[in-house]
């Protein structure tokens, strides 16, 4: 199975384009110049769930910024919709951060607000009088599962709910565009999958283009469609999930994967491994497999057209992009007839093998 | 104690009272809009306005450096020029007044500079404009901060309202020096003591009990 060549949206199908941005910030007080985005260009798919990951500080937070307007470029240019964000005035800009909506790492609500009075703030803001802004906001915080919840205050709620409410204002005004800023970054597990299904139903839903940062590989894996990895300013890899999940390319992505569960070997083995063979070791051998063929029982045909022991050091079945994907470390004898019998049966079954070493 | 000494002490609550309602409330109506200017016009915030807000930050410090006895005198002239007078109760509110506004201001900018600055980041991005966010959000979130600044600010009036009784002003602090020190009369000093006590004690339970009411980031459940 090949990776299926990445065409970027075309310009009139993208609801984000940033084409050749800089960020350079000029020394001040103690800190010194520097540059936090690099010509970067990325096109954010009408629709899509897209992706931003990297590690802090790697430029991600200021590129989501660029979208709002809340910081501007040095050098570049940022379409949302085909308007070009550096050339708005206060007022202009003031009109498109109403048309995109915004959620939180630490959710930002008000203490001194209700829940309702949270959800009501933007559309107050826009100068929207009471009685619509009621029944605008009732079916909002039915949508995020918080209906009873309208009289109470932030303080009272978990950080999952406090993330609910978050979503709910930021789709007050009916945004387009859902600009994520590591939302579920504070949120443990089994919260962030609710949250990450929240976001999905609301892109299948209401059709929103939603772009997300993160640092986490999981948030990337579970939602979204296509991906960017920033490092040092700079887009270094781009894709549909799928693909950069199965065939990372840049060094980054190799090192931020290398994280999720499932794609770690035991410790004893990487200690224990070589990269020549001995007489008598074992191959120890990486399969990635994907679609159909993660799906069909491979191990005990495997082990049959080897005709030898085979042994499974490490493995994970998962869900990529909303694409079957196993990855399966296995260790068999690494004598020329043995592996010529593997390497054969790979082939025909079209599996991606990549060989790691030899252990005893 | 006399009945006369009574109705004295009592008459002096009322100026004392009188002298820290004025003041607090002229001092706060103009120290409220010079810290919200303070705590926003810093480079790249709300009003950018870097100069003039150090030139204003300058002056606010230079008035509360100011010892109170002093600047008392000092604005004799100003006082005269405002009330008719610069002897007595009405006289003395000019002082306080002058007192209270920087005392005010950096009380409000502190409690504005509590703020998380995400919240304002969230108000930008809902395409608020800085007045909204002043009001909607800063002055709505600084609420409980606000109300502790205020009661501070009347506690501290009731003490140096007892200082204008110096310059003839009316009051508490004039009666318990005119009364129970040049004229011997140490019950007459502790009364006027007591009586401030439970001012003092009043205020700050009644500032506490509201800014508590005003506050909702504790769970309540």
């Amino acid at each position: 199975m090949s990776v299926s060549a990445y065409k970027a949206p075309a310009p009139g199908d993208a609801a984000v384009i940033f084409d050749g941005v800089s960020k350079h910030f000029a020394a001040s007080g103690k800190s010194g110049a520097f540059t936090a985005l690099d010509t970067v260009s990325l096109s954010v798919g009408r629709g899509s769930i897209t992706g931003i990951i990297g590690r802090s500080g790697a430029g991600k937070s200021t590129l989501i910024r660029l979208v709002n307007g809340l910081e501007k470029p040095t050098g570049g240019t940022v379409l949302v919709d085909g308007v070009d964000v550096g050339a708005l005035d206060e007022a202009g800009l003031r009109a498109l951060r109403r048309s995109v909506g915004m959620i939180f790492q630490h959710f930002n609500l008000l203490s001194s607000r209700t829940v309702f009075g949270n959800v009501a703030l933007p559309l107050e803001i826009a100068g929207m009088d009471k009685h619509a802004i009621e029944k605008r906001v009732l079916p909002l915080l039915d949508l995020v599962g918080l209906a009873d919840k309208h009289g109470r205050y932030p303080a009272e709620l978990s950080g999952g709910q406090k993330q609910r409410i978050g979503i709910a204002r930021a789709l007050a005004t009916e945004p387009k565009l859902l600009l994520s800023d590591e939302a579920t970054s504070a949120l443990d597990p089994e919260t962030t999958q609710s949250i990450l299904e929240l976001l999905k139903r609301i892109n299948a839903e209401l059709g929103l283009t939603v772009l997300l940062i993160t640092h986490e590989m999981e948030v990337v894996k579970a939602v979204t469609s296509d991906v960017a990895v920033i490092d040092h300013g700079r887009i270094v890899e781009r894709g549909h999930t799928f693909d950069v999940f199965t065939h990372p390319r840049h060094e980054t992505t190799r090192a931020m994967l290398s994280g999720l569960p499932g794609s770690k070997l035991p410790d004893a083995v990487s200690r224990a491994l070589r990269p020549q063979a001995v007489a008598g070791d074992r191959a120890v051998v990486r399969l990635t497999f994907f679609g159909a063929a993660a799906e069909r029982p491979l191990i005990s045909q495997l082990i049959k057209s080897v005709g030898a022991e085979v042994n499974i050091i490490a493995g994970t079945i998962d869900e990529i992009g909303g694409r079957p994907y196993g990855s399966l470390v296995v260790a068999y004898g690494a004598d020329a007839e043995t592996a010529g019998r593997a390497e054969r049966f790979f082939t025909e079954n079209g599996l991606v093998t990549e060989v790691l070493g030899y252990v005893a | 104690m006399s009945p006369d000494i009574l109705v004295k002490i009592w008459g002096a609550t009322l100026d004392t009272l009188y002298m820290v309602a004025a003041a607090g409330l002229i001092g706060s109506l103009i120290g409220l809009p010079i810290g919200i200017f303070l705590a926003t016009s810093g480079k790249g915030e709300l009003f950018p306005a870097p100069t003039i807000n150090r030139i204003v930050g300058l002056i606010v410090n230079a008035a509360r450096s100011t010892p109170f006895i002093i600047l008392v005198v000092a604005i004799i002239p100003f006082t005269r020029l405002i009330t008719g007078t610069s002897i007595g109760t009405k006289a003395a509110i000019v002082p306080l007044t002058i007192a209270t506004i920087p005392f005010v201001a950096r009380l409000v900018e502190a409690a504005i500079r509590e703020i998380d600055k995400g919240l304002i980041e969230a108000a930008r991005a809902m395409g608020a404009t800085p007045m909204q966010i002043v009001f909607k959000v800063l002055l709505a979130e600084a609420r409980p901060a606000l109300t502790m600044a205020l009661t501070m600010t009347a506690v501290s009036l009731i003490g140096y309202s007892a200082m204008v009784g110096a310059v003839g002003g009316g009051g508490l602090g004039d009666l318990g020096i005119r009364y129970g020190y040049q004229r011997f009369m140490p019950d007459v000093m502790l009364v006027v003591v007591i009586v401030l006590i439970v001012l003092v004690q009043l205020v700050q339970s009644a500032g506490d009990g509201l800014a508590r009411h005003f506050d909702r980031r504790s769970r309540k459940n």
